[in-house]
Formats: structure tokens, sequence, C-alpha cells
């Protein structure tokens, strides 16, 4: 059963099933184990990167493609929903038709872009990407009347939804039901079902013969496949569910903006994490998400204490500030991608 | 810079003393000027599109600095390098280092003065960024030869860790770097107002473009580096280490980026540890326009994209967003390898 | 290919057990051959037999995987493919590799690495290519086939070199063109530079080598003085009859 769940894809290391059962259980409870809203606040985060991070590694680890657009499509989905109750009201059938608009306009891009650019090399493909991307977000981000500019737009959700509502009268466990404890478990089950099915994707049929592409690209030419057939489908299906991922972080935020949704900023954590947590093996996707939103949320305030006990020590103290996180990331980076490719999990399964 | 090479096919015994007919390939030259005067209509008045004309020049000599090296870089070794901008954005705050403790000697409104302290930053941006491209070759790039997506990977995390050592060495607030004083304003040239820095820019792109076609044309280096690009085995072959040739492209070439930086920064009169990542699109549309590994067509592409942007952001300023991207777009349906393909990739 | 040569004189190449691999395949399995000082020497085979490989490993462009190269007196196996050029083999590669964004002259000028071209020994060069001559400063990738073979050639000999590698050197060529060649290779016969040459044009090499190896499935199958083959029918029937006939 479970192992049918998981498509036949186990852990592989004893460490490693406590951790994601930890993360899992996390997860799951996180509304009663936790109180306030900042704990919640990185939970649906952790849900939402999660999703985020495994459809890139279906890319990235999976068929060897270096993309710069995934927050594109991240942006698409969530601009998608948010500017429709935005502009609707806040109906379920308007955030459904919205997310509709969003996955067509993620699927015909998806498309355009992989038939222009993935005939060509990894290369050509990271950097048309990335100017597509980019040329994206200053779009979103100038066509103010539209999509609110650079300050974005908050909006209301369907009733269920909102922090107004109240399920039951009384609290359970601790702590009342309102629309944002049942927003999470939203988040949580699309993100668990997205997470599952991305899963059995890797480890169809159609998941081994991306592999093989990756392994080696004129092998599987030569046993019949047509490659770019292959990779353009893979393209699609993880820009699909990065924008459900952006559809599912719009919901939780109530809000869309830039910097939130199509920033570069998103497009170099979503890297960091993959490659931190381990390509190719769609679990690096779960551990280095929650390491990631964990350390950004309580790492820094590690640092700042120890910046401020070095103040006064000319580099190190600068280095320690928590806004300079991203420098030890960035290091941490490096080094995985020389010493352990496969990251954190592969790490795990190795020993 | 020349048309790929005919295919060989069998010759009759006449063909030896046949002369070759050399055909100069020079479509893409004629791209530039077509643009200008196609616009000039369109604009509808002399002395505007000579501003503007003269302002994507200015912008786009200062993107092919930038970007040559990242070219050359490419052709050479097929080595793409994420983190070029960063050595843009050091080459920029490297220059403070003497435009700050020399800013009285900006404010004298002398243009050799401020030409000399010009000259004295990008000198020592170029030796800066030269360094660092040398070592960051060796330590970040030597190691994953040949594999491209790692390649993709390192160079993009070697250019997060820049940008962060940038704010921790200069902190995190923007540094304002106002012009010099002579460079300020603009001239009249009839009704057309011509910024003299940007007339400064295009002087030194110009020379930039120069020495860098002399030094290909005309230099044993040159003439290897120009083979490397076409086949490098055959350069080893015939007895040249070919690895060498590369870190001092790459040194090269990121001391043109630092270059490159200075020129933008001042442009921009504030700088940013993020402001190299942001012209890192720019250099990508360019060096894909012109052909990845042509110096050439990069130098086309930049002034194509340039006046294309100057002219967009007169005619239909929302179009400027994208007009990148549709250049981009155009050119490649037009000639999908780029406008001056390289034969190697 | 061991033939009656000078005592005490070790041949100029020795390839001992060589064995390549290029990713996961095994493509040279184990290779002997001797190549001695002076003359032609020719490796024949049919196509995809490994001769290019051949060539390529001594070069050092792919790297063997076993067994031993020596030339002229030093092990070369472990060597960069600059090395293995610098101790004195040139190499005319299968695709000629000019560089065609280069004139001719510049693609001469870069394969002059003592620095300036000797003019006389130019002078000899036009003696048979005058092509080159005529063309010295176009660039070479306007020039047609037949042209290109010898900027390749010329290449390889614009200074002396002990071993020249050449593959394939009449590929595509018209006839006249390798009347041409043959010309030429009888001039480079005179000097004391040693010819590795492969070859599928039987007729070409029979005019040409003094010894002859063949190939087949990564290993030499036949040895001997290119005498003996070109007499004994039933010999080049049997080695190479399949894959030559359909090439003459
Ligand atoms: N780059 C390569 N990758 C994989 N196999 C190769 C490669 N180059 C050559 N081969 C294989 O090695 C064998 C020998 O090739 P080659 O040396 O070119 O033969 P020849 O020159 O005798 O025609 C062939 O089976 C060919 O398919
Ligand atoms: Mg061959």
């Amino acid at each position: 059963m479970l192992k049918h769940l998981l498509s036949d894809d186990l852990p592989r290391s004893r460490f490693l099933t406590v951790l994601l059962v930890l993360i899992l259980f996390g997860l799951a409870f996180a509304p009663f184990i936790t109180s306030g809203a900042r704990p919640l606040n990185t939970a649906a985060t952790i849900c939402v990167y999660i999703v985020l991070v495994a459809s890139y590694d279906l890319l990235l680890g999976y068929t060897g493609i270096v993309s710069f657009a995934h927050t594109m499509f991240f942006g698409i989905g969530a601009y998608g929903i948010g500017l429709g109750l935005a502009s609707a009201g806040p109906f379920w059938w308007i955030a459904f038709s919205g997310l509709l608009c969003a996955l067509l306009l993620t699927i015909l891009l998806a498309l355009i872009v992989g038939l222009f650019a993935l005939r060509v090399r990894a290369i050509f493909y990271a950097m048309i990407t990335l100017a597509v991307a980019s040329s994206f977000a200053v779009l979103a981000s100038q066509l103010s009347d539209l999509t609110g500019g650079e300050d974005g737009k908050t909006f209301s959700v369907p009733a269920l939804l909102s922090p107004s509502f109240h399920l039951f009268e009384n609290e359970v466990f601790g702590r009342i039901i309102d629309g944002k404890v049942i927003t999470y478990y939203l988040v949580f089950g699309v993100a668990l079902m997205l997470f599952l099915f991305l899963l059995r994707v890797v480890n169809s049929p159609f998941g081994r013969v991306l592999q093989a592409i990756r392994e080696n690209e004129f092998r599987a030419e030569a046993l019949g496949y047509q490659t770019i057939y292959y990779r353009i489908a893979a393209n699609c299906l993880a820009a699909l569910v990065a924008a459900l991922a952006g559809a599912l972080m719009a919901l939780w935020l109530r809000y869309v903006g830039p910097k939130t949704m199509l920033g570069f900023e998103v497009m170099t954590d979503i890297l960091l994490i993959v490659v931190i947590g381990g390509m190719g093996t769609m679990y690096g996707a779960v551990v280095g998400a929650a390491l990631f939103m964990l350390a950004q949320n309580y790492l820094k305030t590690l640092m700042l204490q120890a910046s401020s006990a070095l103040v006064g020590v000319p580099f190190l103290a600068e280095a320690l500030h928590p806004d300079r996180w991203m420098l030890w990331l960035g290091v941490m980076f490096v080094v995985s991608v020389y010493c352990f490719p496969a990251g954190i999990v592969g790490k795990l399964r190795s020993t | 810079m020349h048309p790929s090479a005919t295919t060989a096919t069998p010759v009759t015994a006449t063909a030896p003393d046949a002369l070759p007919q050399v055909p100069h390939d020079i479509a893409p030259l004629l791209l530039v000027p077509l643009l200008a005067l196609l616009m000039l209509p369109l604009v509808g008045s002399l002395p505007i599109w000579i501003t503007l004309t003269v302002a994507g020049l200015a912008m786009g000599m200062m993107i092919f600095i930038m970007a040559s090296g990242l070219t050359l870089i490419f052709g050479l070794m097929g080595v793409l390098n994420f983190g070029h901008g960063a050595f843009v954005s050091v080459g920029a705050f490297t220059a403070t280092l003497v435009f700050l403790p020399l800013r009285g000697w900006l404010e004298v409104d002398s243009l050799l003065l401020n030409l000399g302290v010009l000259g004295l930053a990008i000198l020592l941006a170029m030796l800066v960024t030269g360094i660092l491209g040398w070592a960051f070759e060796r330590v970040i790039i030597q190691p994953v030869y040949g594999q491209h997506l790692k390649q993709i990977l390192i160079t993009t995390g070697g250019m997060i860790v820049a940008e962060q050592l940038i704010n921790v060495i200069w902190g995190a607030e923007q540094i304002p770097l106002p012009l010099p004083a002579s460079f300020r304003g603009a001239f009249l040239l009839g009704d057309a107002a011509i910024e003299k820095y940007r007339l400064i820019a295009v002087i030194v792109g110009l020379t930039v473009f120069a020495v860098m076609f002399l030094v290909l044309n005309r230099t044993k280096i040159g003439l290897l580096i120009r083979a490397g690009v076409e086949n490098r085995e055959m350069v080893e072959a015939l007895g040249y280490r070919i690895r060498r040739l590369f870190v001092l492209v790459f040194a090269a070439g990121s001391a043109l980026a630092g270059l490159g930086g200075v020129m933008w920064g001042l442009y921009k009169e504030t700088l940013t540890a993020a402001m190299g990542g942001e012209t890192m699109v720019m250099i990508f549309i360019v060096i894909i326009i012109g052909g990845l590994g042509s110096v050439g067509g990069c130098f086309i592409g930049s002034l194509l994209m340039a006046l294309v942007v100057n002219y967009a952001g007169f005619l239909a300023p929302k179009l400027a967003l994208v007009s990148n991207i549709l250049l981009m777009i155009t050119v490649l349906l037009w000639r999908p390898a780029g406008l001056y393909p390289v034969a190697q990739h | 290919m061991v033939q009656a040569q000078p005592p005490m004189s070790e041949p100029l190449l020795t390839l001992n057990a060589m064995h390549t691999h290029i990713g996961q395949f095994h493509i040279l399995q184990g290779v002997d051959m001797v190549v001695p000082r002076g003359g032609v020497s020719a490796l024949l085979g049919r196509n995809g037999a490994g001769k290019t490989t051949t060539l390529r490993t001594i070069m050092g462009l792919w790297p063997a995987s076993q067994g031993s190269i020596r030339f002229d007196g030093k092990e070369i196996g472990k060597l960069t493919t600059p090395a293995i050029a610098q101790s004195g083999i040139a190499y005319v590669p299968e695709s000629m590799a000019i560089f065609s964004a280069l004139t001719v002259k510049e693609n001469l000028y870069l394969a002059a690495r003592e620095g300036e071209m000797d003019s006389v020994r130019l002078e000899w060069i036009f003696g048979f290519f005058p092509a080159l001559k005529k063309f010295w400063n176009y660039p070479a990738g306007n020039l047609s086939g037949g042209q290109k073979q010898m900027v390749a050639i010329a290449r390889a000999i614009v200074e002396p070199r002990k071993l020249l590698l050449i593959d394939e050197p009449t590929k595509g060529l018209a006839p006249a063109i390798v009347h041409n060649l043959i010309a030429a290779f009888r001039e480079l016969k005179t000097t004391d530079t040693t010819i590795l040459l492969v070859e599928q044009n039987f007729s070409f090499v029979s005019a040409l080598a003094d010894h002859v190896a063949v190939m087949d499935d990564g290993r030499i199958v036949h040895a001997g003085a290119m005498r003996d083959l070109a007499e004994d029918q039933k010999l080049q029937q049997r080695l190479l009859g399949l894959s030559l006939d359909s090439h003459q």
C-alpha cells in the first residue's frame, strides 16, 4: 500500500526515512503542534516549495534541462488565481476559472519556449528561459493597471478559506479551526497529492526514458526515442505543476506580487534547494525545502546574535549579518555541486 | 566573422585554377544602418532621432564591452559563464576605490584630469577583474570542464556568492557614483542634444572593438583564438596548449566585463551588487543574436538591441519592455544560430 | 609490419597492446603495430575498423586505457596532445580540420610553431601544391575540397616533423587531385619524414606504401611488406576483399 503510494521509490536510507516521516507529521499537524501565524506560514510555504522544487527536479535532475523560467510558471499560476479573485470577487468558480486560464497560458508558453529552444543545446535553453522569464517579470511589474505593478494585489478568498470563517465554536487541540487552518489543509493536501503524482511520473516508463535521455541523449535517440518530444513533455508537465504551486501560494498569502511570485530570488531559492537537497531524487525537494525554510526563518535569528556578538570584528560581523545568509547558502551550493552532486539525500543514501 | 565553410565536394581537374569567389556575408552588417534609417521617418524629428541614435549607440557599446568577453570564452571552450555579471559588478565597485578618494579631482571641471581619473579607475578595475577571472577559471571552472549542467550550476552559484561578498565588503547600501564634472550635461549638434558621457562611451566602445579586431586578426595569439573557436582539437594537435590560451581569454574577458562595469556604473550613476546580474539578461540576448562565439556578431547584436530599446522607448514605451525578446525571436527566425554562426558547437 | 630494418635502430613508433575506450565502448582491443623509420606505412581496413581511433589515440586525442605508445625512443602514451605534437608528430585528420575563417597563409603560419615560415621550404611545398600559392591570402574556408586537403597536408609539413599521421587524404577527391597527391607524397618520401597513411583507396596506397598493416574490429589482423600484399591477390581478397572492392 505505502509502497504503491510511493511508486516503489522508497527513501532507501533509514535516517532519510525518519527525516521524511518527521517532516510529514510536522506538516500534517502543524496547526496543532505550533501556535501563532508565523509557524503556520512557514509550514505552508514549505508545502508549496516542496511541490515547486520537486517539479523543478523533474526538469533538472531527471531530464538534465536547466531552466530559469520556473518562477515564470509559478507566477502565472499565482497571478491567474489572484487577479481573478481580485477583480471578480471571492467566489470558487472565479478561482477555478482563473486557475484554468493560468494553466492554459502555462502550457502554451511552455510549448512555445520548448519548441523554440529545447531543440538546441542545454545551454541555449538556460539562456533563453532566463531572458524570457526576466522580460515576463518586467512586464508584470510594469503593467500596473492589470497586475498592480510592483506592489502587487491583495484579494479576498472564498468565505470558507477566509480567516473570519470559524468551522467550530470551540478550539480543537488548542487552535480555532478558522479559514486559515482550512486553507492550510487545502495547501497541504494538494501539495501531498502533487508530490506523489510527480513521484509516480519519474518512476513511470516515461520517467525512465527521461533519465535515459539525461544519461546519453545520443543513445536514447539511437534506441528510437524522439528525445525532443520527451523533453518538451517534461517541460510542460513541470511548468503545469509549478503553476499549481503558484496558485496554492497565492491562495495562502491572499496576495500576488512580482517579487514574491516572479522574482529572480525565487529562482535562485529553487536552484539552491534542489541542489542542496539532492538532484534527481524527488525526496531532495522535501528535505531541501523544509531545511531551507526553517533556516530562512530561524537561522537568521541565530546569525543576528552571532553578528551582534562579533560587532567590531571587521569582516566576520558583516558576513554573519542575517541579510548575508545567502552567502553561506551560495557557498554550500557550490560545494554541493562539486562534492556531493546527489545532495543531502544522496549523501544519506550512500552512508 | 566569416561565413561557414562550403562543404567538401569532389573537384574536377580544372578546379584548382578556378579562383574561388569570396562571398562576404554582409547582410547583418547592414542591419544597424538600415534600422536607424527606417526609424527616421517614424520618429519624425531629426534632432530627436539623433539623440535617440546616439543614446542607443552608447548603450550598445557598453553592452558590447560587457558581452564580448563572454562570447569569446564560450566560443573557445564551450564554457558559458553564468557568473560573468559578477565581474561587471566587481569592476564597478572596484572603480569606487579610485573615484571616492579622488572625489575632489572629479569635481574639477577639467576634461584631462577627469579622464585621467577615469583611466586610473578603469585600469584598476580591469586589473582586479582580470586576476579574479584567472582565479575563477582555475578554481571554479576547471574542475567541471566539459560538463555543461554543472558549469551552469557552479557559475550561477559563483554569481550568488560574489554578489553577497560585494555586500560584505562594500556594504549592502547602493553607492552613488556621480559623473565627473566635465562628463556631465550635453552639447548641441544643431537642435539635437548629445550627452557628453554617451560620446565617451561610444569612443571607449569603438576603441575596445578596434583593439579586439586587431588582436584577433593580426597577432599570433589572436589567430590561435580564432582557430580554437573553430576547432580546438586541431589547435592542440598543432602543438599549442589550449588551456593556457583559455585562461588568458577568460582573464581578458573578465577584465572587459570589469571595464564594462565601470562604464555602466557611471551611466547609471548608482552601484548595487545586483547590477551585474541584471545586465546578464541583455548580455545573453546579445550573444545569442550575434551567434555564440562571434565577436563581430556580438558587436552588431549589441548595437541592434540598444537601438531598438531606445527607439521603442520613444515610439511605444510599453513595447520597449519586451523589445529585447521580440528582437531575439525575429533574428533567430531569420538565422536560427544567430547572425554569424560559429562552426564548432 | 616487422620488416628488415637497420639493426640497432628502434622503430620510430611502436604500439604495444593499446586499448582505447570511447565512453563505455571498447573500441581498440589491443593494437600492436610497428612503424619503421622512413618511408610510407599504410594502415588499411574496412569502415569502422578503428583506424581513425588509432591515429587519434596516438595523438592523445583519445586517452589509451591500456598499453604503451613508444615514439622515437620515448613513451608518449601519457602525454598531452600538444606535448605529443611537440615531440615531432603532425596530424592530418579525416575531416581535414582546416581553420576556415583564417587565410591559407594564417593556417600555415600557425602550424609553424618555431616562428617564421621558412621561405625555401614554402617554395618547395608550392612546387607540388601550386594552388596554395595562388590562394595564399584567401580564407581557407572558400577553397575546394582538394585544395583544403592540400592546406591540411601543407600544415603538417610546413616545418620538418619526424612522423606524419594522415587519415584518408583521398576521401571524396576526384582522380585528378588524387594523382596530384600521389606526386606530392612521392616528393615527401624523398625527405626523411616517416608517413603513417590510413586509406581505403587500395590503388593509391599500393602506389606509395612500403609497409602495410590491416585492421579489423579494433585489432591488427595482418602486417607485412606492401609488395607482398600487392602481389598476393588471394590475401588481398581475404583481408580486404569485402570492404575495398566497393571503394575502388
Ligand atoms: N565518438 C565516438 N563515440 C562512440 N563510438 C565511436 C566514436 N568514434 C568512433 N566510434 C566507433 O569506433 C569504431 C571505430 O571507428 P573509427 O576509428 O572511426 O573507424 P575507421 O576510421 O576505421 O573507419 C566504430 O565502430 C565507431 O562507431
Ligand atoms: Mg576513419
